[in-house]
């Protein structure tokens, strides 16, 4: 029995344990010492030092992954955070039909994006699809959604007579479609997020306000926004990894080979899934790994340190 | 009611319906012409029953997986003392730091070696054990007295049987939100199924939802019908469950 007690604490954790080891701490280590390999269809061709990441910072066609998921992020992000800010405010305190509402946003958050991109697809389609639908109805031009390379800003400022180029032309409108999706799919999740966060501020600050005489947007201003904050910060990051890791709306509503229009919405995620699995370039698919995996890092630090200080201060 | 209620109510109304407007164009899509035979139409035409069948199981036995090494694990974490715990908690958090896409290509790459790509092993058990249950879990198993385990041990309960008896049926709340986030998670799973299986018999819904939509990209009445009742088991589960599980997702926000 005494003997049996000292073991079995690790005995409590060794299914977990193994799991973790064989198939998170491996593979993710595996993947740094990869990206410094040659590794290919072939199998393991000895190390090669830093070439994948010499080619991979040479390479236009990363680049352009990268171009393209900054796009997303600084379109999907902002959004994310207003829109819900703006529900969650209007949702607030006692509310005829409160938890229906929050139902109905809720409901994107847990259908699968597969489902979301198949059905948004539809409602994408330049001929018959229902949104052009509604345009041409009000007497607008159809526009072709999903298959339009051409980037927004172009869109609206060749009709003036400008031509941006390059990222001026900004995100095609392909890509800003998947951003309309992704902001819809995650709106619900956002909200639930900045309703908690305004339910933690005490009633005080708000009676005090008022009886400083601050109007509604005063009490905003200098109550709300401040003193949420946290949750603000904590929405707006982790918007961020999840739009960086974007991967199944653009696998299914721009499907491969291409990623999208003219590689417009070819995001990192996707540009590592196809050196990946169509090429089987293990070697230069870990190297973009490592890529991604510092930058997420790099934002889940800086979190934990602003968020830190938060705590302090409060 | 004041006029600013109603602004209120109508905003919030415009938004659900907006919200809700491609759930019913999807809805509506799916009836037109052939009405309820186009949901037969999208069932026959590809194995779907094989898919949801898949997917049940996959579900099933991730599910039952997560439970039993979570609730060992973290009970240990939580109750015992002993030399490395806090080293080895730190490897399983350390773990939550690396999202999924990172460590894609060489997971693929053991499991080839394994001999387990287009097996039920590579969808099941890389899953069978989450992170971030056990760290919910052992919050909880922390908070409950230390005394509750002194008297049972009194009483003869082994330390299993206390886990089994005490600690698990004290934990309720916190076992049905693991229960919602793994189910939601593996319904859902697109990507990793999408690499490590191949052949039809093995496909999981979601893979069997993205080829139907390449295949059939122009019979929208079907894919809509498809894309309908791919949802609807989790749609009834959110709605049962709507309380605890917007709950849970803002008590710890966590998104997939």
């Amino acid at each position: 029995m005494r003997t049996g007690s000292r073991v079995s604490p690790y005995l409590y954790i060794l299914p977990a344990l193994i799991i973790v080891i064989c198939f998170r701490t491996i593979p993710i280590l595996a993947s740094f010492t990869a990206s410094f390999s040659d590794y290919d269809i072939g199998g393991f061709h000895g190390f090669v030092g830093f070439s994948n990441y010499e080619r991979m910072f040479t390479d236009a066609r990363f680049w352009n992954s990268v171009t393209n998921t900054v796009f997303f992020v600084l379109g999907v992000v902002p959004a994310g955070i207003m829109i819900p800010l703006t529900l969650a405010m209007l949702l607030r305190g006692e509310l005829k039909g409160k938890t229906v509402f929050r139902t109905i946003y809720f409901l994107p958050v847990v259908t699968s994006a597969v489902a979301v991109s198949v059905v948004w697809t539809w409602l994408f389609k330049p001929e018959a699809g229902p949104i052009n639908g509604v345009i041409v109805a009000l007497g607008g031009d159809p526009l072709m959604w999903l298959r339009e390379p051409r980037g927004i800003f172009e869109m609206m400022l060749s009709p003036l007579g400008i031509q941006p180029k390059g990222i001026f032309a900004g995100p095609s409108l392909a890509l800003v479609s998947l951003m309309i999706v992704s902001v819809w799919k995650s709106i619900g999740y956002n909200t639930v997020l900045f309703l908690a966060g305004l339910e933690n501020i005490p009633n005080n600050y708000y009676e005090a306000a008022k009886l400083d005489g601050a109007g509604k947007w005063g009490t905003f201003r200098h109550v709300t926004w401040p003193l949420l904050s946290p949750t603000t910060f904590y929405v707006l990051i982790m918007s961020t990894i999840a739009s960086f890791k974007t991967f199944a709306l653009v696998y299914v509503m721009t499907p491969p080979p291409g990623g999208g229009p003219l590689g417009t919405t070819n995001v990192i995620v996707f540009y590592l899934f196809q050196k990946a699995f169509d090429r089987f370039d293990i070697g230069y698919a870990s190297a973009i790994s490592v890529f991604l995996f510092i930058v997420l890092l790099g934002l889940t630090i800086t979190q934990r340190r602003v968020g830190e200080r938060r705590v302090h201060y409060s | 009611m004041k006029s600013g209620q109603i602004l209120k109510q109508t905003l919030l109304l415009a938004g659900g319906v907006i919200m809700l407007m491609p759930f019913l164009w999807m809805i509506s899509t799916s009836l037109e012409q052939g009405g309820l035979n186009n949901y037969v139409e999208a069932w026959t035409r590809v194995p779907f029953g094989t898919y949801f069948l898949n997917t049940l199981i996959v579900t099933g036995l991730t599910l039952i997986g997560v439970l039993i090494t979570s609730s060992l694990a973290a009970y240990s974490f939580a109750t015992m003392e002993y030399p490395g715990r806090d080293t080895l908690f730190m490897l399983f958090l350390s773990t939550m730091m690396v999202p999924q896409p990172v460590y894609l290509a060489p997971s693929y790459v053991l499991l080839a070696k394994l001999g387990w790509i287009d097996t039920y092993f590579a969808l099941i058990v890389p899953w069978t054990t989450n992170v971030f249950s056990i760290f919910l879990l052992r919050q909880h198993f922390k908070t409950l007295p230390k005394s509750l385990f002194e008297a049972a041990r009194l009483d003869g309960c082994s330390r299993l049987g206390y886990l089994w008896r005490v600690a698990l049926p004290l934990s309720k709340s916190v076992i049905a939100t693991i229960m919602l986030f793994n189910v939601v998670g593996s319904w859902n799973s697109f990507m990793w199924p999408l690499v490590v299986t191949h052949s039809e018999k093995l496909r999981v819904l979601q893979v069997g939802l993205s080829y139907f939509n390449q295949e059939q990209s122009s019979n929208y009445q079907l894919l809509m019908a498809a894309s309908t009742f791919s949802i609807l088991p989790l749609l009834l589960l959110f709605l049962f469950a709507q309380k605890h599980l917007v709950g849970s997702y803002s008590r710890s926000g966590l998104k997939d």
